[in-house]
């Protein structure tokens, strides 16, 4: 493992060094400017290869919904941006395509991408498309040999694009084998977290704007977005900064996973999402640097204006109205967003506009009904009732009324607080320049980080 | 009896338990890190045995052969009448019951 920022220079093309500063603090922006692709430059890439220029759709039923059963009346107006019209059915495949371009261009004979979700299939499809070879490394099989349903579809799809895929039982030595394999084929690392994949997503946050103010006349008030890894919130804010939209609110969203341990053999198979949710949603927003890079180009909490979780049972429930009102059959990962954005809506006037950022294409596997009989089958009981009663691995609770969906706020002060600690844990206390850093990095101000570090160094915390 | 040229899928034990990594959870140490890849026979083998495959990338992989013409066998699984009924019952929410046909 000696050898592992030497394999990681080789297969990225990126000398971090030369951003580094010796300490916490690192030149983002220049980061994502020497080593990522302006943004007309990348809508020039999306374009030849079929990415992007997404339909936005107005959730006009689900709207109307939210307005009978919100305690004042009123509720805004709900838009979801279809990102299943992608070619492997997903936004991530913005942030594969300017992956797959820069091996391309950069004569790597293949990528490489350990991921179970959307982004394999994406990285494999637009592989195919510039005829580079492709292997997805996947976390896939409990030590039963069982799989969830959603991630073994997922490796049909890549394999449907010529895709190797290597599957894998639970653990993180899954990067051992990433690594390995990166060694063996000299193949670009198509990893989420580079500046090209995170430039990528951009052009998602600039479609919203631009398309809800040609539909009605101002930018979005609030952007909802699953949150996982960090990767779709930061691309999307940028991306909306981009176009101008300074006081859109972007908001994170993820699925309440408490309880369970993600490299846990027996958790693997009793949760339902396998994105999406706290189990990457809390550790990549207090430590983003935790990635396969040495600086994590995702870096959520720079961006966030809140925080919230919603349960399981919602977002299957949300996942159903979505096809029985609107006639869309989407995720339901994607979904997570959904469901907060119909319960923030109710917190809105009529005339405000909540964009829900993605969809994600669905069928057997991913299809909620083959996730909650999978579910059942591993001892998860699925219920009606009150979805604040929800356990996660014990059970999931679908609402009885849809008043019930809920966006439960998470206190955004206190991720920033355990980035800060997290950060002094890893470098030392914070100069001057750090501390100017850890402002941005946080969305906060030099004020902020400073209390905080006292308020750390009192609690004995670092 | 899996003939050369056929598309199997193999086996391969990657970490032995006790090669595992400090930092997982108990329950995952006790298991050996197994993967399984596909690809195409590169001599007759049988189920069980060790076998050579080529994979897509053109890669040689030697493991234990468990599967010929391997299935995918994830489907769109049972219906679940709470999520119908949650449909339902949000449609007569927004449309107002039986008595409201919206046309």
């Amino acid at each position: 493992m000696a050898r592992k920022n030497e394999i990681m220079k080789k297969s990225l093309g990126i000398d971090y060094e030369r951003f580094e500063s010796g300490s916490i603090a690192f030149d983002y922006e220049r980061m994502m400017r020497e080593t990522g692709y302006s943004l007309e430059e990348i809508i020039k890439i999306q374009r030849e290869a079929n990415v992007g220029n997404t339909p936005l759709i107005e959730l006009k039923n689900l709207t109307e919904l939210a307005r009978k059963v919100s305690p004042t009346g009123k509720a805004a107006r709900i838009f979801i941006k279809d990102e299943a019209c992608n070619p492997s059915g997903s936004f991530k495949e913005r942030r594969a395509s300017v992956s797959v371009y820069h091996a391309k261009k950069h004569g790597y004979k293949g990528v490489i991408a350990a991921t179970s979700g959307n982004y394999g299939a994406a990285v494999a499809s637009q592989a195919a498309m510039k005829g580079l070879k492709c292997i997805v490394v996947q976390e896939a099989y409990d030590s039963r040999g069982i799989g969830q349903p959603e991630i073994l579809e997922k490796g049909r799809k890549c394999e449907t694009f010529g895709a190797e895929v290597v599957q894998l039982t639970v653990g993180p030595e899954l990067f051992y084998v990433n690594l390995m394999l990166l060694e063996e084929t000299g193949y670009f690392n198509a990893s989420l977290y580079t500046p090209f994949g995170i430039a990528g997503i951009e052009t998602l946050g600039y479609e919203i704007a631009n398309q809800v103010k040609e539909r009605t006349g101002k930018f979005p008030d609030v952007v909802v977005v699953t949150h996982a890894g960090g990767g779709n919130l930061t691309g999307t804010a940028r991306g909306l900064i981009k176009a101008g939209a300074l006081d859109t609110k972007v908001y994170g969203v993820s699925v309440d996973l408490t309880g369970l341990h993600m490299a846990s053999d027996t958790d693997f198979n009793r949760k339902s999402f396998t994105t999406g949710h706290t189990g990457f949603g809390i550790p990549f927003a207090t430590w983003p640097d935790r990635a396969d890079v040495p600086r994590n180009a995702a870096r959520p909490l720079r961006y966030m204006d809140g925080y919230y979780l919603v349960k399981q049972g919602e977002v299957f429930y949300m996942t159903e109205l979505l096809a029985q009102l609107e006639g869309l059959e989407r995720g339901p990962a994607g979904n997570t967003s959904l469901a907060a954005a119909f319960s923030l809506a109710q917190q809105m006037e009529n005339d405000q506009i909540i964009v829900v950022q993605e969809t994600e294409y669905t069928g057997a596997g991913k299809n909620p009904t083959a996730q909650l009989t999978f579910a059942k089958q591993n001892g998860v009981q699925v219920l009606v009732g009150n979805p604040d009663e929800e356990v996660p691995g014990k059970n999931i609770i679908l609402p009885e009324h849809p008043s019930m969906v809920k966006a439960r706020e998470v206190k955004l002060d206190n991720l920033k607080k355990s980035y800060i600690r997290n950060c002094i844990q890893h470098f030392g206390m914070p100069n001057e320049e750090d501390i100017k850093f850890l402002a941005e990095d946080t969305k906060s101000s030099e004020d902020f980080v400073r209390r905080t570090i006292e308020e750390l160094k009192n609690g004995g915390l670092v | 009896m899996a003939k050369k040229g056929d598309w199997v899928k193999i086996k391969q034990i990657v970490l032995e338990p006790h090669e595992r990594a400090e930092n997982i959870p108990e329950d995952t140490k006790k298991t050996p890190l197994t993967m399984w890849v596909k690809g195409i026979l590169m001599e007759d083998a049988e189920i069980g045995q060790k076998a050579k495959i080529k994979t897509f990338t053109g890669r040689i992989v030697e493991g234990i052969l468990v599967e010929e013409n391997p299935r995918h066998i994830h489907d769109f699984g049972s219906p679940v009448p709470e999520l119908i009924k949650a449909g339902m019952k949000a449609r007569e929410i927004l449309y107002g019951g039986e008595g409201n046909e919206q046309v």
